[in-house]
């Protein structure tokens, strides 16, 4: 059990500075253009969908740091939103888990 | 997969909230009398593992991006109702953190990606894996199935909610408020990236990971020893 979850968690650290593989993927997601992308596709932008867009500011959107666009910026902020993912997420239910566990 | 903010309407998201919360509340009171100490740190690993795969962007022909999710490997191992909280908290983060997918829509995208998910590919790899062996080659098949069943099934599931936008909510003339495009666009938009591409590498990152536990330690697995139990006790069998 204990080397497992051991082996577990190192895949896991690899899969954290393996993760800007995911940025060499450009294109548009389905379903999850931002308003200029809809605004070229149809001509406009559909009133109730621009006025929920703004409902949320995430602080650290898209995986990147905001004002930092150069090539190693977006690859440290990008290892960064996993660590901080992989931390915040592992933590959490760590904490949730030996709260709640029995025996 | 991740809708944002703007995509579904308030009839649709509010409906998920209402489908999620009970579905979180039963999970989370299911996992607190059933989960045992041992298995806390797979539990915080799964989270983790969930967040982490679903940066893993990869291109499909057509120009759009996707990813695995997960969720089925999850729900295999620990169990489809811990699955649901360990998937919940990574797309919760994923919102409020990072913008990837909504908070309106945070609900919705659970359900999709942490509640059908989860189940889906959890009974499939039990109807697959019947009573073969643990360590048997049918199990990792069954795992990849399950894989690829499930994520195509959210992905049909997400292709729905947004599908059914343009019928519930549009303006005095017409034009749509939300998503725009109708269910003839949405459901095989999603459904087609998704059977072709993003569900294979649910597939095989479900089997590759199962075939690792079946090598190791396949006593982590859920249900493995509940099922000793099952046959001295008939009652347990109603979960």
């Amino acid at each position: 059990m204990d080397k497992t979850i051991r082996n577990f968690a190192i895949g896991l650290a690899l899969l954290i500075i393996l993760a800007p593989l995911g940025l060499l993927a450009v294109g548009e997601t389905f379903g999850e253009w931002g308003s200029g992308e809809l605004k070229e596709k149809l001509g406009y932008v559909p009133s109730g969908l621009e006025g929920l867009s703004s409902f949320w500011r995430a602080p650290i959107p898209d995986y990147a740091l905001p004002g930092d666009e150069s090539q190693t910026g977006t690859v440290a902020a990008y290892i960064l939103s996993a660590a901080i993912g992989v931390v915040v997420c592992g933590g959490a239910l760590y904490l949730i888990g030996k709260k709640v566990a029995k025996d | 997969m991740h809708i944002p903010d703007g995509y579904l309407g308030p009839y649709t998201y509010i409906a998920m909230w209402i489908i999620m919360i009970p579905v979180w509340y039963y999970a989370g009171k299911k996992l607190s009398t059933e989960l045992k100490s041992k298995q806390v740190p797979l539990l915080a690993l799964a989270a983790a593992f969930s967040f982490v795969i679903m940066m893993f962007n990869i291109p499909v022909p057509g120009g759009s991006t996707g990813h695995a999710v997960g969720a089925a490997i999850i729900g295999i191992v620990l169990g489809p109702w811990a699955a649901v909280i360990a998937i919940s908290v990574a797309l919760v983060l994923q919102a409020l953190m990072f913008g990837d997918g909504g908070v309106t829509t945070i609900a919705a995208n659970c359900f999709n990606m942490a509640a059908v998910m989860p189940f889906s590919a959890y009974y499939v790899y039990r109807l697959i894996s019947k009573n073969s062996e643990v360590a048997s080659y049918r199990r990792v098949i069954a795992a990849a199935i399950a894989g690829y069943i499930s994520l195509t099934l959210a992905a049909a599931f997400t292709g729905f909610e947004f599908g059914i936008q343009p019928l519930l909510h549009q303006s005095a003339t017409g034009v749509p408020l939300y998503m725009p495009y109708s269910l003839g666009v949405t459901l095989p938009a999603m459904l087609l990236e998704h059977a072709f591409g993003f569900s294979i590498i649910e597939a095989l990152v479900t089997a590759l990971i199962f075939a690792y536990i079946q090598k190791t330690d396949t006593s982590i697995l859920y249900g493995e020893e509940s099922r000793i139990k099952i046959k001295k006790d008939p009652r347990a069998n109603t979960a």
